[in-house]
């Protein structure tokens, strides 16, 4: 339940985050009017505006995947927060197999943007499902090796294991390889800029999403939102600490506030980078998953194995 | 019946469904999509008897893996758009190797498993499938891993367009294409 309900806040908080601080980094103000202060309300506005909407289904569209294509893509990001531990005590469930669930989950909305941009019967929403597909393959494998070399470090697939393990330091510093290869390939799988090419608007509208109205839109927006949370909370739990704070002050706040500034830290540097960096084209896009990104994770987790043999 | 068992008979005739609808759809998608719903319910099925990893194995595997592939090339190939269908004419020798597969792999479950005593489960933590994997099977691993190196080699070698073979076959629309391709590279 109250996992739920985070994922129910915590994107529109990012949402909210997004609006203002590429409103600042752009000299604008972003939503000033809804709510009174610096707009807060403004993504409250914008629900209630998504639930007012005509919902549109196309003539041509196969209905039932239409429908069914917003819940494929959302549910995985849902069921992911269920494993990662806010606290040292505080998680849904502390599965085994944590990291390992994670990346499996997430690799099932691929299946549902597919479903999207195929069921829309549009062709511009075919070619977005069709790069987001490409793409999203590509980039699982870096993100997959990029967390082999942490749990091989760790010697432990749970979540709350890899959070424990890193009391004494954080994986970043003797990781920096692998969260740079992990950070870049969930900007990536997230499909977000530099890497929006399945959704580039400027040459496909908006990729698989073109045909979507109202809620159904709304729910495409809340997995993508929830999707930086989710990846940033993974991203923290593997390289960042999770709930572990910094030495000597770290016990006086409790690990939930920290990992919560975590998580906030990275999505401010997700959206930082969407307002930093112009769209990767399709081509440069795969080159460099395929000849950058996986070969430099190999080696990644070479030397970690090697490391870990010598210092043993 | 216990609760596991209930279980099991909910994911089998889900799974069972499916699997019928797949090869019945006409529509090649929709298809793909069942067989999706079909091998979820196979790794739920490994999820009712305690095997976690295996369970998610399969679905990081078949379900986010090779059915993506399959779909993705679907259409790019020649997936009717909307609620077009297209369907062969193979119904009749299809059935007939489906029968034939259930009553083989039926016969020889039945052949195994029928007299023996149920299978008391525990739960395998995955730290017990690494240490069997790399203690006891550590060789029959390590083949197939370079099995699938000589797969991947063969699938490069497939996939290179620029092999001397293609300039055997003499003028085809390739050359053009390419000297376009480094033009707009440079």
């Amino acid at each position: 339940m109250i996992v739920l309900g985070f994922f129910l806040t915590a994107p529109m908080g990012i949402g909210y985050m997004e609006h203002k601080v590429l409103a600042h980094m752009q000299h604008r103000l972003g939503p000033m009017e809804a709510g009174g202060f610096h707009g807060w309300a403004q993504l409250v506005a914008d629900g209630v505006k998504f639930i007012q909407k005509e919902d549109i289904i196309p003539k041509a569209a196969d209905s039932w995947v239409f429908t069914l294509a917003p819940a494929v893509v959302m549910v995985p990001y849902i069921a992911i927060f269920a494993v990662i531990p806010f606290g040292r005590t505080l998680w849904a469930e502390n599965l085994d197999i944590g990291i390992f669930y994670v990346l499996a989950i997430t690799a099932i909305s691929v299946i549902g943007i597919l479903m999207a941009g195929w069921a829309s019967a549009n062709k511009f929403s075919l070619i977005g499902a069709l790069r987001a597909a490409a793409q999203l393959i590509a980039y699982e494998l870096p993100l997959i090796l990029a967390s082999v070399a942490v749990v091989m470090q760790a010697g432990t697939l749970s979540l709350v294991g890899i959070s424990e393990a890193q009391h004494h330091y954080w994986y970043i510093f003797t990781q920096p390889v692998g969260f740079f290869i992990f950070i870049v390939a969930s900007l990536a799988e997230l499909t977000r800029p530099p890497f929006d090419m399945p959704i580039a608007d400027s040459e496909i509208i908006f990729g698989a999403y073109t045909e979507y109205t109202g809620l159904k839109f709304a729910f495409f927006l809340l997995a993508e939102y929830g999707g930086i949370v989710a990846f940033s909370a993974i991203a923290s739990v593997l390289f960042l600490g999770g709930y572990q704070g910094i030495p000597v002050i770290g016990h006086l706040i409790p690990g939930f506030f920290w990992m919560s500034g975590k998580v906030g830290a990275l999505a401010f540097f997700i959206i930082w980078l969407r307002a930093t960096y112009p769209r990767l084209r399709e081509d440069q896009l795969q080159r460099f998953a395929w000849v950058a990104l996986i070969p430099l994770a190999l080696a990644d987790i070479m030397v970690t194995g090697v490391v870990k043999v010598l210092v043993k | 019946m216990s609760v596991q068992e209930i279980t099991f008979v909910i994911i089998a005739v889900i799974g069972g469904v499916s699997a019928v609808r797949m090869v019945t759809s006409r529509n090649v998608v929709h298809a793909a999509l069942y067989l999706v719903v079909t091998l979820a319910m196979v790794g739920a099925v490994y999820l009712v008897v305690a095997a976690e990893f295996l369970a998610w194995v399969q679905v990081l595997i078949y379900v986010g893996a090779i059915v993506v592939l399959l779909l993705f090339s679907l259409m790019l190939t020649k997936a009717p758009i909307g609620r077009d269908t297209l369907d062969n004419q193979q119904r009749g020798l299809a059935a007939l190797v489906g029968m034939g597969v259930l009553a083989g792999l039926a016969f020889l479950i039945q052949d195994s498993f029928g007299g023996s005593k149920p299978i008391t489960l525990h739960q395998a933590t995955t730290e017990q499938v690494g240490v069997t994997l790399f203690r006891g099977f550590v060789w029959p691993f390590e083949v197939v891993s370079v099995l699938l190196l000589a797969a991947l080699v063969g699938a490069v070698v497939i996939a290179r367009k620029d092999d001397p073979a293609g300039s055997r076959r003499g003028p085809d629309r390739r050359a053009p294409l390419r000297r376009g391709s480094e033009a707009t590279r440079r």
